[in-house]
């Protein structure tokens, strides 16, 4: 390498480092091949802080500023306005709210995850039963959470299971559409080892085609968890009185704009956290998945 | 150990392979496509066979319908007295791909053919430790396929395959992915453990050398269609060991095949000789 940058190789050095610090951002350590283990982790871990601070602090600025150009920023809640409107929630009784809300997902996802899994287990493996049910799950797939709400009034009893149903139904496709094809994709290598062992019908579903299925299963179960916080708002419209998804609601009808991003954020985070979990809970349940993660 | 077995061992004929008229084809936008024209041949039980050729001769497709993957398009194949259609126990495989159940330990993946066949946990194990012991790999008995290296996982899907006692073994390539050294040992191991059994072997190989280490007969395969060309008859004693391969008998044997497979190999990279 040259000591002397020429004309054209300043501008790829520059690229080079620009995206080696954006990628270390997001984790991909491996890549800043230069500092050791620990210096690495720390620094990664300083990035990331970094990373929420300067979200916050360009917010800030830019509600200060009253920012106008195409994005208009004077009549957005600046994070400090958010932050007392928090501290105003958490005085009241939130956490009756809090826990409706995770109930409610809870509820939905649990039964999303027991027919999403086992329906799509049968229906990936039962070609007449696929045949038989293809056609209107199709057509119910692509109906998003808010078409559902007038339906979701007249066909269940109270709000409370109308309101499990939006987020049921905001994890269940997810989770059918990855069963089946975590089950129709299983490597025919693995079946025909099964075939020439002598396994029946009731082996190679139990031992290859479930387990193999597995990887498929586990990323529709974490999608899933992420499009039920998502359909909660949604579902929270319906509600009478509690949830997060309600707070946020009520204080865009009531033109109270900090808590409505509080709310925002809120969900944001319980989000991110319940996809963590479940992330980690699959990761549990596969001990032989070697993942990229893993350093040596 | 022995007694073990011995009563695994059936009383009936073990391993006799008989191929009559075997042809397989297939049909892609109308035009059928002959893999295998006419193949007729017979192994007696307890033969080491190795079907040797060039790539596109078919050997693979007719393992696969010894093994019941694939369905004949005209003759038949006929294992102790019985017509294959379907896959079996009877009839053990070894892939060339590494193909240990990944979400199972060594020792579950060897035992699962005696598992779903109903053998009783203590006699599995006796049998999976038996073989995990003489092949080496005791102390990876609860280790995942993806903790071994590619030599130790063929080692457990042979025995995974020889646990079951088989009437006959096939082995497609199974060593092709492994390097030089780890080759030569598997072709010795291989004979080892095969001594006791007996089974038939049908082993598929591109690699001269290896045949003739390992068959009593050589079955060498032309392409255009698919078929056998001849039977080389491999006259070495057993048991063998690595170091016959540098004797003068077996390099005569060895550029004997050679001779014999130049012309086909040329012939399926459609070279003129």
């Amino acid at each position: 390498m040259s000591n002397i940058p020429s004309e054209r190789s300043l501008p790829i050095e520059f690229w080079n480092s620009f995206s080696l610090s954006i990628k270390s951002l997001f984790g991909h350590s491996s890549e800043v091949s230069k500092e050791p283990f620990s210096a690495r982790k720390r620094n990664q871990l300083f990035r990331r802080m970094l990373s929420i601070l300067l979200f916050f602090g360009i917010w800030q600025i830019l509600c200060m500023m009253k920012f106008n150009f195409w994005i208009n920023f004077s009549f957005l809640p600046s994070p400090i306005e958010v932050s007392e409107a928090t501290v105003k929630f958490f005085s009241t009784n939130a956490l009756i709210h809090i826990q409706s809300s995770v109930i409610r997902v809870l509820a939905g996802y649990f039964f999303a995850t027991i027919l999403g899994v086992g329906l799509g287990i049968l229906i990936g493996w039962f070609q007449k039963l696929e045949d038989l049910v293809f056609l209107p799950l199709e057509l119910l797939r692509p109906i998003p959470a808010v078409a559902w709400i007038p339906l979701a009034i007249l066909m269940f009893p109270d709000a409370e299971s109308g309101m499990i149903y939006i987020t049921f139904i905001g994890a269940f496709f997810p989770i059918l559409i990855s069963t089946i094809k975590g089950v129709e994709g299983v490597d025919m290598l693995l079946l025909r080892v099964g075939q020439c062992l002598g396994a029946g019908q009731w082996y190679v579903f139990k031992d290859i085609v479930v387990p193999g299925a597995m990887p498929s299963i586990a990323s529709g179960l974490v999608i899933g968890m992420g499009n039920c916080w998502f359909c909660l708002v949604t579902a929270e419209i319906l509600a009478g009185r509690y949830g997060i998804g309600y707070i946020t609601w009520e204080s865009y009808v009531t033109s109270n704009y900090p808590p409505i991003v509080m709310g925002m954020l809120m969900i944001g985070l319980m989000g991110s956290l319940s996809s963590y979990l479940v992330e980690r809970l699959i990761h549990l349940l596969m001990p032989w998945r070697i993942t990229k993660k893993k350093t040596a | 150990m022995a007694k073990l077995l011995e009563n695994n061992l059936q009383s009936q004929v073990k391993g006799l392979v008989e191929v009559e008229n075997l042809s397989v084809g297939f049909r892609r936008k109308g035009v059928f496509t002959s893999v295998l024209d006419n193949v007729n041949f017979t192994i007696q039980p307890g033969e080491f066979i190795c079907l040797l050729g060039p790539s596109g001769c078919g050997k693979s497709t007719i393992l696969n319908t010894i093994a019941g993957f694939i369905k004949p398009t005209g003759g038949s194949v006929v294992v102790d007295y019985q017509r294959i259609t379907k896959p079996g126990a009877d009839r053990g495989f070894v892939f060339q791909q590494y193909s240990l159940l990944p979400w199972k330990t060594t020792f579950q993946n060897v035992e699962f053919g005696l598992k779903v066949r109903g053998v009783p946990k203590d006699e599995r194990k006796e049998l999976v430790d038996y073989y995990l012991n003489r092949v080496g790999l005791s102390n990876y008995r609860h280790a995942f396929p993806y903790q071994m290296s590619g030599g130790m996982q063929q080692r457990a899907s042979i025995i995974r395959a020889l646990v079951n006692s088989p009437s006959v073994l096939l082995m497609d390539e199974p060593f092709a992915a492994l390097d030089a050294q780890t080759r030569h040992m598997m072709q010795e191991l291989l004979l080892d453990i095969w001594q006791d059994l007996k089974s038939t072997v049908v082993f598929v190989t591109h690699d001269i050398e290896e045949a003739v280490f390992l068959s009593d007969h050589i079955f060498v395969m032309g392409v255009n269609p698919g078929h056998i060309k001849t039977m080389v008859n491999i006259d070495l004693e057993r048991p063998r060991h690595v170091d016959l391969m540098l004797t003068p008998e077996f390099m005569q044997l060895n550029r004997h095949v050679f001779d014999l497979i130049r012309e086909e190999t040329l012939k399926s990279m459609a070279f003129e000789e």
